[in-house]
């Protein structure tokens, strides 16, 4: 049997690329920095922050769409992802900031003298003067990209494996994920916790060392990088999904003791997406809060995780690109609704301001889609899609 | 010199005063006896004439006092005679200080106003406190016992002593017994009395006996080249063990025995200030980012006089070790610093086993908040495998139908009666509203219910939020609520905590009695455990879960009500349980009573455990127990109370 390659077999893989490299260029041609300039610097940021939100969706859907592990979570890797990269974005701009005020003193100051007043800069706002163990690597670019990997898999693989193999499924695992999110973001609100408490990790817009380079252009660079990461890792994700190990995970998602049955490793299956999905969370995170320029607890809080799978359920379970619609579109009608520029609608008696409004038709929308559309935006355009074809 | 002075002084008073120290029945008497003594007003002089009065047991001899004190008594200058005068015309009424009868007139310039000293005012308060301790009113009497105990000084030791003999109230002879014994603690004349006083209090709780006993156990450390002999040395101190070598440098500092160490700041000041050539302490600059390098310059600055001389590092350790390091009790006495010590451990100990049953009140009232909080959601996960995220509203929701009743009814009491069975109304109709139009269309996707819930959890808590604005509003307790039950010192609980946990047992029992003793129950219980075979019976599945999920978003309202008697009620306030709430039944065990009993129990015993171990810290606590529940489910994955049958199964 001959094998078609795989971007031909898959044309929604290929439309997808297609559509997000045209969307880059297009971004880039209407940039301040690269073109015409139709586009704010600040809204090239917002849509490199959506291209992230979409592809931690990816994750999202890859977990709950295909393996049917309601995580409430993720967002605690893409936090854990975000501190990481934001610990050396502080750590190598505060150094230079502290190089650069020393260079006026007479003596140039020792190693210890160096970190210490780095330390004085970063945690005297909640009122410590020494660097915590958690910095250790801070200072080294490629060990703390390692870590955006390596910490929040490993929290990954042992609450994973922990949950799993005790058989912990369905809201029972909703909630223990929730649960854990909540222990994580109430243990960075601490000011000992070394992660600066609730004032989070500042000023991660500034990249150390290009200082020259301005914003307008490093946000592009930025949004080609988020572009990347979504292309790569959506191919990646349509990849697993394709083959046999896309069967499984599917079979696991329908019914979890027939695939037992069969002689599957259920767990290893489970523990293998959890944790692979929070590895592209974390990614997903690292490139968001440049963009962002501040990571704090408050964005590991539960109610974040709970969003994702809002996204994940109103763009389509089981599609990855619903999955990206649904990420992108209410993202960004979120803060076009709660930014207020949406116009106010008189009734009369009493003018709705989407500020205030905005939240009830989400919550109310949501729970119409969940109970018409289970498969979400893209349920509906497949119907339509397919209703044509016939 | 002093001698002279005192013989002097012998003879002066003897030959002036010839019959001091007969008995005197009168306060002028008395006063007469000392009388220039007492009109001079020095200190020394009117000492014994105020101890005369105080022993006099003379009712009249108190007025003086007071008047005294109050610079309401005189003297006529004529013939020494003591008087109080009070304003009449031109002149003076001169009244008697024993009868107080009127005994004459005088124009103001043949008086003589007594001013007491500073000196003299405190022994005239002290000798007046011996009084109001025979004061034949009991209540003058407790107050001046607690003058005594807020202020107290050697002198009342005596005086209380004596009150205590005569005294006939034998809960003031207790008091007055239990301040003597404190009092001797501090002012006692010999160790051995003290020692006796401080060893009365041994396992006594209360904090005016740990307030006395503190200050004796108070220690000063120290620094010598060998372990001085003084009496009260505590212990010697290990270097490294017991105190680090900066602490050992700092007392070693303060005995003259080292230099202060000069800091790194100072080292890179100094060596800032005497760059020559590109050097400092003939070390290029560029090279002075090394320490060893800037040891080496510093060395070569002080060598050269340009710096204070620092010592080196080995002869640092040198001199730290060649020297010992001792603690000291601050009292001079060792024996009384030692036996306040061993009493204050005998009470240490108690008042660990009070805390921890103080702890254990803390955690019943947590855990029955968490009870009432988490029994709806254990109702209607156990019967109907639904995870009801917008359960957290309904509790809000309860808590504002409070406040609601609140604004129409201003009579608390009333109004927290009315709030009760109208929030479980209010809650109850919603519930019912929510599985009827959302939830029974998703029983075969319970994830689904989860998410559509959370729906309806952000849009209900929006919607209040713009009803109700975003400030806390208060829902008031009834007045008689107030205040805390007080057992001692250590031990003691708020009467609304009380009050929520009877409700929290009140609606244990109706609960129970419901699912056990009613037809409803037996319908709930049947569906629990197989909806299949209890619809194949003849009981209808749809109508009990519409029901269940009514009583346990009813049971929530309630929750709601009392939660807001003691927090702000914002739209906020269901978040902050829910997650608790949660826990509660997943430790607990789904669907059963005595397993949400047991989780709350469990949840509130092990925050309060962890918060005591870091007072400060409640979101570490937090922490915490949330990774403890996680470790939990891994052993006993269905709960504390896992249900049997089929309905388990799954």
């Amino acid at each position: 049997m001959s094998r078609k390659p795989f971007i031909l077999r898959n044309p929604s893989v290929l439309v997808f690329l297609l559509a997000l490299a045209a969307f880059t260029a297009a971004v880039t041609l209407m940039s301040e920095a690269f073109g015409a300039g139709l586009i704010s610097t600040s809204f090239v940021k917002t849509l490199g922050k959506t291209l992230c939100l979409c592809l931690i969706a990816v994750a999202m859907d890859l977990v709950w769409g295909y393996c049917g592990i309601l995580s409430l979570g993720h967002f605690a890797f893409f936090g854990l992802g975000g501190y990481m990269i934001g610990m050396w974005l502080m750590y190598a701009r505060t150094e230079e900031i502290v190089l650069a005020a020393s260079a006026a003193e007479a003596i140039p100051p020792t190693a210890q003298e160096l970190s210490d007043a780095i330390a004085v800069q970063i945690f005297g706002v909640v009122g410590g003067s020494e660097l915590p163990p958690v910095w250790s690597f801070a200072h080294s670019l490629p060990l703390q990209l390692l870590l955006v990997l390596l910490l929040p898999g490993l929290f990954a693989l042992v609450f994973g494996w922990l949950a799993f193999r005790s058989r912990v499924t369905g809201v029972y695992l909703s909630i223990l994920t929730q649960a854990g999110t909540l222990a994580l973001s109430l243990w960075l609100f601490q000011n000992d916790s070394g992660l600066r408490g609730n004032n989070g990790l500042s000023g991660l817009q500034n990249i150390p060392g290009l200082d020259d380079v301005p914003q307008a252009v490093v946000s592009v660079w930025l949004l080609w990088a988020s572009a990347l990461a979504l292309g790569g890792f959506y191919l990646l994700a349509a990849w697993t999904v394709s083959g046999k190990f896309g069967s499984v995970i599917r079979g696991i998602r329908d019914d979890e003791a027939r695939v037992r049955f069969l002689g599957y490793s259920v767990e290893g299956y489970k523990l293998f997406v959890f944790t692979l999905t929070a590895m592209i969370a974390a990614i997903a995170g690292a490139l968001y809060y440049p963009q962002a320029g501040i990571v704090n607890p408050a964005e590991v809080a539960p109610i974040a995780s709970i969003y994702l799978a809002v996204w994940v359920a109103i763009g389509g379970r089981g599609k990855l690109w619903g999955a990206v619609i649904g990420a992108a579109a209410v993202s960004l009608l979120s803060s076009w609704f709660t930014g207020g520029q949406a116009p106010s609608i008189p009734l009369g008696f009493y003018t709705v301001v989407w500020v205030d409004w905005w939240q009830v038709l989400l919550g109310l929308g949501f729970v119409a889609i969940t109970l018409f559309a289970p498969n979400g935006v893209a349920g509906l355009i497949e119907r339509i899609f397919v209703r044509e074809a016939k | 010199m002093r001698l002279l002075i005192g013989l002097l002084a012998l003879v002066a008073g003897l030959v002036a005063l010839p019959e001091r120290g007969a008995a005197q029945t009168t306060a002028q008497g008395i006063l007469q006896q000392y009388g220039d003594d007492v009109a001079k007003g020095s200190r020394k002089g009117s000492e014994p004439a105020i101890a005369a009065l105080r022993d006099s047991g003379l009712p009249a001899a108190a007025v003086v006092l007071e008047k005294w004190l109050e610079r309401d008594l005189w003297r006529r200058n004529a013939d020494g005679l003591f008087v109080y005068v009070a304003p009449a015309g031109d002149e003076m009424k001169l009244i008697d200080i024993d009868t107080g009868a009127e005994v004459g007139a005088a124009p103001k310039g043949d008086l003589t106003q007594l001013r007491p000293s500073g000196g003299v005012r405190p022994m005239i308060a002290a000798a007046l406190v011996a009084f109001r301790l025979i004061d034949p009113d009991p209540e003058k009497r407790r107050a001046a016992l607690d003058a005594i105990a807020r202020d107290a000084e050697k002198d009342h030791l005596p005086a209380l002593r004596a009150a205590m003999a005569k005294e006939k109230d034998p809960a003031l002879a207790a008091m007055m017994d239990r301040l003597a014994r404190i009092l001797a603690i501090r002012f006692g004349d010999s160790d051995a009395e003290r020692i006796a006083a401080i060893e009365s209090f041994a396992g006594d709780t209360a904090l005016d006996a740990r307030a006395a006993l503190n200050p004796l156990v108070a220690t000063t450390r120290g620094a010598a080249a060998s372990l001085p002999d003084a009496a009260n040395l505590k212990r010697e101190l290990e270097l490294g063990d017991d105190l680090t070598e900066d602490e050992a440098w700092a007392l070693l500092v303060e005995a003259g025995i080292a230099p202060p160490r000069i800091s790194g700041a100072d080292k890179r000041a100094a060596l800032g200030a005497h760059i020559v050539d590109g050097r400092a302490g003939g070390v290029p600059v560029p090279e002075l980012s090394d320490p060893a390098a800037r040891d080496r310059a510093y060395a070569a600055l002080a060598a050269a006089g340009a710096a204070p001389p620092t010592v080196t590092d080995a002869e640092a350790r040198a001199i730290l070790e060649a020297n010992v390091y001792f603690e000291r009790w601050q009292e001079p006495s060792a024996a009384v610093a030692e036996a306040a010590d061993d009493a204050l451990g005998a009470i240490e100990t108690r008042v660990t086993l009070l805390q921890a049953f103080d702890l254990l009140l803390d955690a019943l009232s947590l855990g029955s908040i968490y009870f009432l909080a988490a029994i709806g959601l254990a109702i209607t996960f156990g019967v109907m495998r639904v995870i009801n995220m917008a359960h957290g509203e309904f509790i809000m929701m309860g808590a504002y139908t409070g406040y609601v009743v609140q604004l129409f009814i201003s009579d608390y009491t009333v109004s927290i009666l009315v709030a009760l069975p109208l929030a479980f109304a209010v809650t109850f109709l919603a519930g019912v509203a929510l599985e009827r139009l959302v939830i029974r269309w998703l029983y075969k996707r319970p994830l689904e219910t989860l998410l559509a819930t959370f729906g309806i959890s952000i849009a209900l808590q929006q919607i209040f939020k713009n009803i109700f604005g975003t400030q806390a509003r208060p829902l008031t307790a009834p007045g008689w609520l107030d205040g805390a039950w007080v057992l001692n010192d250590i031990v003691g609980i708020s009467w609304i905590r009380i009050a929520i946990f009877v409700m929290a047992a009140v609606f244990l029992v109706a609960f129970l009695f419901v699912m056990k003793r009613t037809r409803l129950g037996l319908e709930v219980r049947a569906v629990t455990q197989n909806p299949s075979m209890a619809a194949s019976m003849g009981i209808d599945p749809d109508r009990i879960n519409m029901l269940t999920f009514g009583l346990g978003s009813g049971i929530a309202g309630v929750a709601g009500v009392a939660i807001g008697l003691y927090a702000k009620v914002t739209s906020e306030l269901g978040q902050d349980y829910i997650v608790q709430s949660f826990m509660t039944v997943v430790v607990g065990g789904v669907g059963s009573i005595w397993g949400a009993v047991a989780g709350a129990g469990l949840v509130g015993l092990l925050q309060k455990i962890i918060e005591y171990f870091n007072p400060s810290n409640t979101l570490a606590a937090q922490t915490y127990m949330i990774l403890f529940v996680i470790l939990f489910i891994q052993f006993r994955p269905k709960g504390i109370v896992a249900l049997k049958g089929r309905a388990a199964g799954d």
